[in-house]
């Protein structure tokens, strides 16, 4: 069974690093870098994650994750975010709109290598 | 001879008729009948208890020794009336119209009702006219001494006479003085027996006169004959002396509590005034026509060294006429008792009204019981007055011995109550006249008069002949009756040169710099202009039309429901179903009272007046009511004034918060965006050094490229905290410039090389290396930097496919201006303010700038004198960049 996992992040080395981790786990990463349409690209490649940066162009993570949880079946979808602003506000924030797992960069590979195989165990589970 | 008997029987006869006549009137008056007795003619005859037995035998005497100087007494009053009737007119309306009940209530009454005031005008007068009784009862004694000389019965004692004679007059006083309590304080009956006492006294002096002339001398013609060659005769003036004992007699005549008495409070018509004005003065002149007889037919006739002052009794002694001898005692005391009566009833209604009640009601706060009878309370407080100032007035007669002393005491009380003049006539006059003025003079007034002339008058006993002599403490130029170093005048123009100088001049002074309180004001108003106050409000009648107007008005002054209740309760009190009273007299007066609250009391009687149309608006109203209204403008653009600054205030302030959240909130950005700057290219730099330090089957390739993403990031790090530190160093303002000279062709060359050095992007520069020769005198790293970022903005974001940057220089009035013009896309207008802002990048900068690149280049041109602009409207992304030319700067 394959696992998919979308990556929007517009930072080319950091998406580069990730997909590397998670291609060694099993995973297949796919990535996106615009923050526009990011909604309609979850929506399209349907993930069984995704690891959402926040400064995005075009369309704050922040605004992404709460577009994304009005959606019909998506409330339940792992989200992973990404920030580099590191200010408390952003974690309230996150968790306000529904985020189920939030990491401020820069961040060590096991802990994202963890975060990603609990959440992705978390919703198999149910 | 049984003539000190008779004369006691006449006595006793006189007052019991004196007594009979007092009780009829006041009957008369009770019972509405004997309009006669407020004649014109009983007012006149009533003033004339000026002349008091001072006058009656005191002016022979004073002619006998100084000549003609007498006249002055007569002259003062005599002047007043004739020349300023239209004060004394004032005088009494201002009286009437204020109800006041003595001379000490008016002053007090125009001063805002001060009772400090009241009791020192009290003080002043009791001081002054206990000696004026003293006089009178001396004069008693005097005149009854002659006669017991005469008598072998030697019944007569003096002392007890006295005191018989003083306490007969308190009796006297005391019975018509204080029967009732009229709200308007008249005697009917005590004014009537003066003014019979008048009649008397003329008479008997006219008896004495004629008696002299035609009986003794022998005709008119003889009698001249013998004035000429007498010393009286001859024209003898001392100008100072007549001049004040002129103004003294005239001052005194206003000011004295008896004359106020009769002249003010008894007065029922003002247009009384008008007969007084001449016939008062004809009384005086007929009290004097015989004087100066008088004293040369007793110089000649009587024996050396007899008292001048009794010729009058003692010439037609001395030729047995026995019975006209009576008759002129008997005038000399009506003059007496005349004088006694009026004053104590005016001194007790001063003493009650003003130091006992206001004690009295002092001790009766909180007891609550002061409802009860306080009129009887108030009639006993003026019989204990009276019976205490008559006391006070023998007592001072016993001490003082009867001797000669009490000659000079007349002229002594006029000066004293004079003191009264300035308050008097300024608060009449003058409605700037304040309370602390009229306190201040009256007090320096006051002094000046005990000091200079009371006690020095009273002899060793009181003031010591040292002082007299050398001053106080040595000090000469203290000397009472030498003030200042002037000497050798009269002590009496002495007196009342410095006192009634000073006086009015401390009143003037205190009363311009001190100001008066509300009630001040409305009384100085009143009392000023009160021509147009007093009788007006009366004569208000207006119809229930005029109602609905003076509604309206009273809406727009107090505002419409105020006005409504306030009309409504007046048309309840008046027992009226409607909204609207009837406007009656007493409805007007108290709207105007209710409206002068809020307008001022000038302007609500001006208001109404003109409504009810009782009387048009004077200039002086007018005049009242731009007064008001000048200082309720100046009190309003004030508080406009208060209110701009206060607004300004909360404006500068609303504007220094919102600066302050502003800058706040930027911070927060700025740091948010240094974070984020910061924490990207650690993220990868700590990604990829775990990627290589964990797995161990890395090809050598990913080594070689892990290693190199590694690399680029930490210059990326490094890059970033060179701007950061680059810019807090500009913004401080620690920069130190490194100055040069050079071309711009220079610095533009060197630019170009370094920013196309290293890279592969490809971007065309065109230049015109003509225009570029210009000098340069400035920081030629900093200008440097200032061209290498542009160009090396537009070599990133240029989205042409061949890029090409126009580099084009003009000198511009003095101004180097360089323009940076790209073929590009250039920058959306709603970002071009933004270019310069920290971390503002437009688009997104994957070749690593944070975005601080333009605003360093804000902050060095800014330290280099010069600017740097977007210029719109040009093909692509543009920017301009000025500074000021070598040569002018220097020229600097």
């Amino acid at each position: 069974m394959s696992r998919k996992v979308l990556l929007i992040e517009d930072e080319p080395n950091i998406t580069e690093a990730i997909r590397f981790l998670l291609t060694r786990e099993g995973w297949q990463v796919e990535t996106h870098a615009e923050g526009v349409d990011a909604v309609q690209v979850i929506v399209a490649e349907n993930p069984d994650l995704v690891i959402l940066d926040v400064m995005l162009p075009g369309k704050s993570g922040m605004d992404i994750l709460r577009d994304l949880r009005e959606l019909e079946g998506m409330k339940g979808l792992p989200v992973l975010m990404l920030t580099a602003r590191g200010q408390s506000r952003d974690r309230e924030m996150a968790e306000q709109a529904g985020v189920s797992r939030f990491m401020t960069k820069p961040f060590s590979n096991t802990e994202v290598l963890t975060a990603v195989r609990d959440l992705h165990a978390q919703a198999s589970r149910s | 001879m049984a003539t000190l008997n008779v004369l006691i029987l006449v006595c006793l006869g006189y007052v019991v008729l004196l007594f009979g006549v007092a009780f009829a009137a006041d009957r008369m008056a009770v019972a509405g009948r004997g309009k006669w007795l407020r004649s014109p003619l009983i007012y006149t005859l009533s003033l004339s208890i000026y002349c008091t037995a001072w006058t009656f035998y005191g002016a022979v005497g004073n002619a006998a020794r100084s000549g003609l100087e007498f006249v002055t007494i007569y002259l003062g009053p005599t002047l007043v009336m004739i020349s300023w009737w239209w004060g004394l007119r004032k005088l009494v309306r201002v009286g009437r119209s204020q109800r006041v009940t003595s001379i000490a209530d008016l002053i007090s009454s125009r001063y805002g009702k001060s009772n400090t005031l009241a009791i020192c005008v009290t003080i002043l007068a009791v001081l002054g006219g206990t000696p004026y009784i003293a006089l009178q009862l001396q004069s008693i004694t005097l005149s009854f001494s002659i006669f017991a000389e005469a008598d072998s019965s030697g019944l007569y004692r003096e002392g007890s006479s006295v005191f018989w004679v003083a306490a007969g007059l308190a009796v006297f006083a005391i019975l018509f003085g204080t029967r009732n309590l009229d709200v308007n304080e008249r005697h009917h009956g005590v004014v009537t027996a003066i003014a019979l006492e008048s009649v008397v006294k003329l008479f008997a002096l006219l008896a004495v006169g004629i008696f002299v002339v035609w009986g003794i001398a022998g005709g008119v013609g003889p009698m001249m004959d013998r004035i000429d060659a007498s010393e009286i005769g001859q024209w003898n003036v001392d100008a100072g002396r007549w001049t004040t004992i002129t103004f003294l007699s005239a001052a005194a005549f206003v000011c004295l509590p008896r004359m106020f008495q009769v002249m003010v409070v008894e007065n029922d018509d003002e247009g009384h005034l008008r007969t007084a004005a001449w016939a008062f003065p004809l009384y005086l002149l007929l009290m004097s026509l015989f004087v100066v007889p008088i004293a040369v037919i007793g110089l000649d006739l009587m024996p050396e060294g007899s008292n001048p002052d009794l010729f009058v009794l003692t010439v037609p002694l001395s030729q047995g006429n026995e019975w006209l001898a009576m008759l002129s005692f008997i005038g000399g005391f009506s003059s007496a008792t005349s004088m006694v009566i009026v004053t104590a009833m005016a001194l007790s209604t001063m003493v009650s009204n003003h130091v006992v009640m206001p004690i009295w009601l002092s001790t009766q706060e909180g007891s609550g019981s002061v409802s009860g009878d306080v009129r009887n309370i108030v009639l006993m407080a003026r019989r204990v007055s009276i019976a205490v100032i008559m006391g006070l007035g023998y007592f001072y007669f016993h001490l003082s011995g009867g001797g000669a002393a009490l000659a000079s005491i007349g002229l002594v009380a006029f000066a004293g109550i004079s003191q009264i003049l300035p308050a008097l006539v300024g608060g009449l006059f003058w409605r700037g006249a304040t309370r602390t003025g009229a306190l201040i003079g009256l007090s320096v007034g006051f002094f000046l008069w005990i000091y200079t002339l009371l006690l020095p008058g009273m002899g060793g006993g009181v003031m010591p002949a040292s002082v007299l002599e050398n001053g106080p403490f040595g000090w000469g130029w203290l000397r009472p009756q030498a003030l200042f170093g002037i000497d050798g005048i009269d002590p009496m123009v002495h007196t009342i040169m410095w006192s009634l100088s000073l006086n009015t001049i401390a009143f003037c002074v205190a009363s311009l710099l001190s100001f008066p309180s509300p009630l001040e004001r409305l009384q100085g108003a009143q009392f000023v202009n009160v021509f147009d106050h007093s009788v007006a409000p009366q004569g208000w009648t207006g119809s229930v039309g005029q109602s609905e107007d003076l509604m309206i008005m009273t809406q727009r002054i107090l505002g419409t429901i105020p006005a409504q209740v306030f009309f409504q309760a007046e048309a309840l009190k008046q027992g009226g179903r409607g909204r609207l009273p009837e406007p009656t007299p007493g409805f007007l007066v108290r709207l105007e009272r209710e409206l002068s609250g809020s307008v001022g009391a000038a302007t609500a009687h001006a208001m109404v007046g003109q409504i009810v149309g009782g009387s048009s608006v004077s200039v002086e109203d007018l005049l009242a009511v731009a007064d008001e209204s000048a200082q309720l403008l100046e009190y309003s653009g004030q508080m406009e004034a208060k209110s701009a600054e206060l607004s300004r205030t909360a404006r500068q302030l609303r504007e220094a918060n919102e600066k302050l959240t502003q800058i706040s909130m930027q911070k927060d950005a700025f740091l948010g965006q240094v974070s984020h700057e910061l924490r990207t290219p650690m993220t990868s730099i700590r990604a990829f050094s775990e990627i290589m330090r964990d797995t161990e089957e890395l090809s050598a390739e990913e080594k070689t490229r892990y290693a190199a993403i590694i690399h680029d990031e930490a210059l990326r790090l490094t890059r970033l905290l060179d701007d950061l530190l680059d810019l807090s160093v500009l913004e401080s303002g620690q920069v130190s410039l490194n100055l040069g000279d050079s071309t711009l062709r220079t610095v533009l060359d060197r630019a170009i090389s370094t920013a196309l050095a290293g890279t592969d992007r490809k971007l065309e520069i065109r230049r015109s290396l003509t225009s570029e020769r210009m000098p340069l005198q400035t920081d030629l790293d900093r200008l440097g930097q200032v061209f290498i970022n542009l160009i090396s903005n537009a070599q990133k974001y240029c989205d042409a496919p061949d890029p090409i940057l126009t580099i084009s220089a003009h000198d511009v009035g003095g101004q180097v201006v360089i323009d940076f013009i790209d073929n590009g896309s250039g920058i959306p207008p709603e970002a071009q303010s933004m270019v310069f802002e920290k971390f503002a990048r437009v688009g997104f900068d994957k070749a690593g700038g944070a975005g601080l690149g333009l605003a360093i280049c804000r902050e060095i041109m800014q330290r280099l004198g010069g600017e740097i602009s977007y210029l719109p409207g040009q093909a692509g992304a543009a920017f301009r960049v000025s500074l000021p030319l070598a040569h002018k700067q220097a020229a600097q």
